[in-house]
């Protein structure tokens, strides 16, 4: 008795469809944003995930409009993120009818930005997207870092302590992705996912490589995560949310079946 | 979004009060989404339209300060306080913290003191029964247990999982007018009651099919016990 782990679809959006991309490339074609959102939502999804990763901001018109209409229908929560990065832009996905927004690059180059975005609409509406690769050798201690620009442009920041720092300027809840697992179907990082959901009291949600249900069980247990978000295993029908819910509630983690 | 009757026919109105505080959207969907053609959900900062409303519901998002002192400025309290003495009434989220008589929240804040009791932090340091950390905000589904029969528990399973983000709770000190409980390290109160009065921490609008039942409780709800 008491609070569920979360599992989380996270549509990834490009030109008013939903795709997911192979260490963010090869994309694959996987529906209408919507119907997807739906889908989930009939299959007891915990949250959904809308990430925009249109390229011209001249789609942004199109995605306010994919959130009303997701919205307005499924009555989950959702988190919308992609080319956030000033207060209005949070504004008009809030009026649209996000939940929470996930901030990714603007805070590396602006930090202020997550204080003053968590201020303004508070912690419980801001998620910070934190892409981390392992960074050091075999035999070393573990050490991740954050990159930006779908992990090509290393940033110099450790992830671990990056993430203790956007909690104390007012995230409300960790987005985890590894991104040398991203799209690889090989599990989460778990030691990334473990290190940061000890270090900080907001929940932590792992992202980045689930290729089977196992790989969710894992991120839970092990991985202490609060939530597990997936895309490819469940927009291709290899896996429902609910034979995902069954498998982790058999394996002792509490859901909401 | 009118409530402008068509032909004799008299339309129910709920009131969602906007003081400023964010997104109503998902509130007034949800609602929508369970309201029959004679019901007309009106998102309004109006006193008068409040006033003249069939029923009222009180969101809430953010920080307590913030939304007690966007209540005072917009002229809302004394709708919100007539509203409480006579109609349906249902609060959520901040909305139930806002109707206890202090939060802790902020430094300390008085609230509108509907219900007499506290809104209190987790803390940062939370703990489960068996000592391990648990994560501030209480947030995700949780099981929300009916400490009495009501009429807005209608058609919910006891023990059905509600979405809660929040990081206070509220500690009433009448435990009469507990309607619901949650675990959470500790039991806490979820939902209060007292006549026709109805206030819950979780978001219904985000629950799924529980939430929007509760919604269609409180749309055919005539305010009594």
């Amino acid at each position: 008795m008491g609070l569920a782990k979360r599992i989380i679809p996270c549509l990834d959006v490009d030109n008013g469809r939903v795709v997911k991309g192979v260490q963010f490339v090869d994309i694959r074609d996987a529906g209408d944003p919507v119907e997807v959102a739906k889908r989930y939502n009939e299959q007891g999804a915990d949250e959904i995930t809308f990430l925009d990763i249109t390229a011209s901001s001249d789609d942004r018109e199109t995605t306010v409009h994919m959130v009303e209409a997701i919205a307005s229908q499924v009555f989950i929560p959702l988190t919308v993120g992609g080319g956030i990065r000033t207060c209005e832009d949070i504004r008009r996905m809030l009026n649209a009818g996000a939940d929470k927004v996930g901030i990714n690059t603007a805070a590396v180059f602006n930090p202020e930005f997550v204080r003053e975005a968590a201020q303004r609409f508070g912690s419980q509406c801001i998620v910070v997207a934190i892409d981390a690769k392992k960074v050091s050798a075999q035999g070393e201690p573990d050490k991740w870092e954050i990159f930006t620009h779908g992990g090509r442009k290393p940033t110099g920041l450790d992830a671990v302590e990056w993430a203790k720092k956007m909690v104390e300027y007012g995230a409300g809840e960790i987005l985890l992705t590894s991104m040398d697992r991203d799209g690889t179907k090989n599990g989460f990082d778990l030691g990334v996912t473990r290190a940061i959901s000890e270090a900080v009291h907001v929940p932590v949600i792992a992202s980045g490589g689930v290729g089977n249900l196992d790989h969710l069980v894992d991120g839970v247990i092990e991985g202490k995560a609060d939530a597990v978000l997936a895309a490819s295993i469940f927009h291709f029908g290899e896996y429902s949310i609910q034979e995902a819910k069954q498998r982790m509630t058999d394996a002792g983690i509490e859901m909401r079946l | 979004m009118s409530n402008k009757s068509t032909g004799d026919m008299k339309k129910s109105t709920v009131a969602v009060i906007d003081y400023g505080m964010g997104n109503l959207h998902s509130v007034a969907k949800a609602l929508e989404h369970v309201a029959d053609e004679n019901t007309s959900v009106i998102v309004t900062s109006d006193p008068a339209v409040i006033d003249a409303a069939d029923r009222v519901l009180l969101p809430g998002v953010g920080a307590i300060r913030d939304c007690i002192g966007e209540m005072y400025n917009a002229g809302l309290v004394p709708s919100i306080r007539k509203a409480m003495a006579e109609k349906p009434f249902l609060a959520i989220c901040v909305g139930i913290q806002s109707l206890m008589s202090h939060s802790e929240e902020n430094g300390g804040v008085d609230c509108l003191n509907h219900f007499q009791g506290n809104a209190l932090f987790f803390g940062e340091k939370h703990t489960d029964h068996d000592g391990s950390k648990l994560k501030v905000p209480h947030m995700g589904w949780n099981q929300v247990k009916h400490t009495i029969n009501h009429p807005l528990w209608a058609d919910i399973p006891d023990n059905a999982r509600f979405y809660f983000v929040h990081s206070f709770y509220v500690v009433p000190e009448n435990k009469s007018e507990v309607a619901g409980t949650c675990d959470y390290g500790l039991e806490f109160c979820v939902a209060l009651a007292r006549d026709n009065v109805f206030a819950v921490q979780f978001h219904p609008e985000k629950s799924h099919k529980d939430g929007l039942q509760l919604y269609k409780n409180f749309l055919h709800w005539d305010g009594k016990p």
